[in-house]
């Protein structure tokens, strides 16, 4: 590795610190501003004040608010994130060891289908520009960027889970699968391979589909205009009639040469869309029970649980980072014009 | 001199359908290019010489379209060609150099992969390896370092990058290399070494090479024959020397006498053309260039006179030197 590009990375890493950090900050006091408290978003009124009052000095939500944020500055940078403060005040950590991974895997996949997709569409549809099949594809992604996730989810559910009955409807596995399933990462794909357990493979396998391409399906309309915004101004680039001149294809010209240049609007725009996706993940989750991060959140912002809902928020935050790290770098990769 | 015929264009006409009617940007063009020489094509802006250039490899953008003629390239009809045969034509036998090198070449593509890849593209079954060898060879042919070779596009200077596309347009022993104003954006002491490197091409692989350029001095030091277009005319064709002595056609002669620096010119005054290149939409009728034309008679307004050859390899398209009869 050179010294110019370590140098690169280290900046760019240590760029990304503050960038985490004003985002755990936002959510501590956003969720310290919000009506309610955990002890009564939960217990409700069934406990005395004073019951309540003894809950809280023991949660330490009576020390003052900076001691407070200065013990979860502490939790955070640690990666330990301490104990949630509702539904058994589990540790964090083990809770989001579960949740994850569940998001991950649904995620991944969604991610892979929405480039693989709207990338190979929006090529397309630029290459035969004006034409019927162009025009097809546009509105399929004006279509399927305006429908709202969890209808599209829920059309889904009632084709391929109500109607047709060949996909299940929610969860990530068949629940009599799941009691004698055992879990090690919380990543069902892996540990039904490493187990070899191929019922329970096949059975997580087509868990996924239907969130997974409902997820993927709401961020393809993204990737099919971009790609095919930047890859009609690319063929219109001096390179590409060049190419033409010295008897390349039209294929290859779209599906080579214009396609790896406009590779590099879209891995930013790749970056920039992680928070669509983790919204996007949230919607998904909710549709189909999927036992992830979204679902949790949403259950813990519900309850006020200040930690878990903080500590789920700095995760989402890091990873958002991390991935408009890996762009960048990838961005470098790509463009051999970037200098650091 | 008995010189050998490359590329016959007969009556070639290029339209561009527009919202406001159709341009007509070449019309009706005919002359021969030789082999081994080096034709310079000149003329104002707009008049025609890129859409010229581009039609030779039936590259016009559409909805733009070759709407009259042939192109006889080396016996062989190219109109005939379908799709594949016209890509393998594209490359192997004619190249382009364009007009900006800091676009015309990949900027994610290695100068060696650029090279490979043209290699390959016509002779697929050539390896890897071979290609290589024979870039390499090219490449210090043209006195560019074999390291260059591993650079991008963007590492290299503007002239670097002209000789690479240049190396690239001979990798495949083309018989007619198009230089579309190549040189123009380079400054004056690159422009002239690869002018000098283009003619030494020229010597060394017998290549044509048709120059299409604004700068008239350009012209008057490599070119062996000019061709000069007024409004998609073509309006007079001949041997360079001949022209710059005498030149027939008033559009000529008002070019000539407008460029600064020529050897033969002793004017003092710069010759300033009235008038304006006419709009391509709705052309004048007759002579193009009757407008602006300081002979103009009635007849230039009403009928289009023919290219005439009037002494051997030279020809002229105008009123004052055809029967009006004819
Ligand atoms: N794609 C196109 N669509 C419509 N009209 C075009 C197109 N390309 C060129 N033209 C028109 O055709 C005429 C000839 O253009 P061309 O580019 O061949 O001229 P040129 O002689 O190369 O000019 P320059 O010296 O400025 O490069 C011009 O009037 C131009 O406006
Ligand atoms: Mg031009």
């Amino acid at each position: 590795m050179s010294s110019s590009l370590k140098k690169f990375l280290v900046t760019r890493i240590l760029l990304t610190i503050p960038m985490v950090l004003i985002m755990i900050t936002l959510v501590f006091f956003i969720m310290r501003v919000l009506p309610g408290d955990p002890i009564r978003s939960q217990l409700g009124p069934r406990v005395s004040e004073e019951q309540a009052d003894r809950l809280r000095e023991r949660l330490g939500l009576n020390d003052p608010i900076l001691v407070q944020y200065g013990n979860y500055l502490k939790d955070m940078l640690t990666f330990n994130f301490g104990n949630a403060l509702t539904r058994g005040e589990r540790p964090i950590r083990e809770e989001l060891g579960e949740k994850l991974p569940a998001t991950l895997e649904l995620s991944i996949p969604a991610m892979l289908i929405a480039v693989a997709l709207g990338i190979g569409l929006g090529a397309f549809s630029a290459k035969n520009r004006k034409k019927p099949v162009d025009y097809g594809i546009r509105l399929f992604s004006i279509f399927i960027y305006s429908i709202p996730i969890f209808f599209l989810g829920l059309i889904f559910q009632i084709i391929f889970g109500v109607r047709l009955n060949l996909l299940p409807l929610s969860g990530r596995m068949d629940p009599i699968l799941l009691t004698t399933f055992e879990s090690k990462t919380n990543f069902y794909i892996i540990d039904s391979i490493l187990s070899q357990n191929w019922a329970a493979l096949k059975s997580t396998l087509l868990h996924l589909i239907l969130p997974s391409l409902t997820l993927g399906l709401s961020l393809t309309g993204v990737f099919i205009r971009l790609t095919r915004v930047n890859m009609i101004e690319m063929i219109k680039s001096d390179f590409i009639t060049a190419g033409r001149a010295r008897g390349i294809s039209e294929t290859q010209l779209i599906y080579k040469h214009s396609l790896r240049n406009t590779f590099i609007p879209i891995l930013t725009m790749i970056g920039l869309q992680m928070a669509l996706l983790i919204a996007g993940a949230v919607l998904t989750e909710t549709t189909f029970s999927w036992p992830g991060m979204g679902r949790y959140l949403v259950d813990r912002i519900a309850l006020r649980d200040y930690t878990a809902v903080q500590s789920t928020i700095g995760v989402f935050a890091f990873f958002v980072a991390i991935i408009s790290l890996v762009m960048d770098i990838l961005y470098a990769l790509v463009d051999p014009r970037i200098r650091y | 001199m008995e010189k050998e015929i490359l590329a016959e264009i007969k009556d070639l006409s290029v339209t561009y359908p527009t919202r406001i009617g159709s341009v007509s940007a070449v019309d009706h063009v005919n002359f021969n290019i030789y082999k081994g020489e080096i034709l310079g094509l000149v003329g104002e802006s707009g008049c025609g010489k890129s859409t010229l250039g581009k039609a030779l490899l039936r590259m016009i953008d559409p909805p733009g379209e070759i709407s009259n003629g042939k192109i006889v390239f080396r016996g062989e009809n190219i109109m005939e060609y379908d799709y594949n045969h016209l890509r393998d034509f594209r490359g192997r036998h004619v190249s382009m150099i364009f007009q900006d090198p800091m676009t015309s070449l990949n900027p994610v593509q290695r100068v060696d992969e650029h090279l490979i890849e043209t290699i390959q593209v016509h002779e697929p079954q050539t390896k890897e390896d071979s290609a290589l060898q024979r870039s390499k060879v090219m490449i210090e042919r043209l006195g560019i370092g074999i390291e260059r070779l591993y650079s991008y596009p963007h590492q290299l200077s503007g002239g670097m990058r002209q000789r690479v596309m240049t190396g690239i347009g001979l990798i495949l022993n083309a018989d007619l290399i198009i230089a579309d104003e190549a040189t123009t954006s380079l400054d004056v002491i690159v422009e002239a070494k690869l002018a000098d490197q283009l003619r030494e091409i020229r010597d060394e692989f017998g290549v044509s090479l048709l120059l299409i350029t604004h700068n008239i001095a350009l012209v008057a030091e490599m070119a062996d024959r000019i061709a000069v277009m007024y409004a998609g005319h073509l309006v007079e064709i001949g041997d360079i020397y001949k022209i710059f002595e005498e030149p027939k056609h008033p559009y000529t002669q008002g070019l000539l006498a407008s460029v600064p620096n020529i050897r033969f010119d002793t004017n003092e005054h710069l010759y300033k053309m009235p008038g304006e290149p006419p709009n391509l939409t709705h052309p004048p009728l007759g002579c193009r260039f009757h407008p602006r034309c300081p002979h103009a008679m009635p007849i230039c307004s009403q009928r289009e006179p023919l290219l005439v050859e009037i002494e051997e390899g030279w020809s002229v398209h105008c009123w004052l030197y055809q029967e009006q009869s004819s």
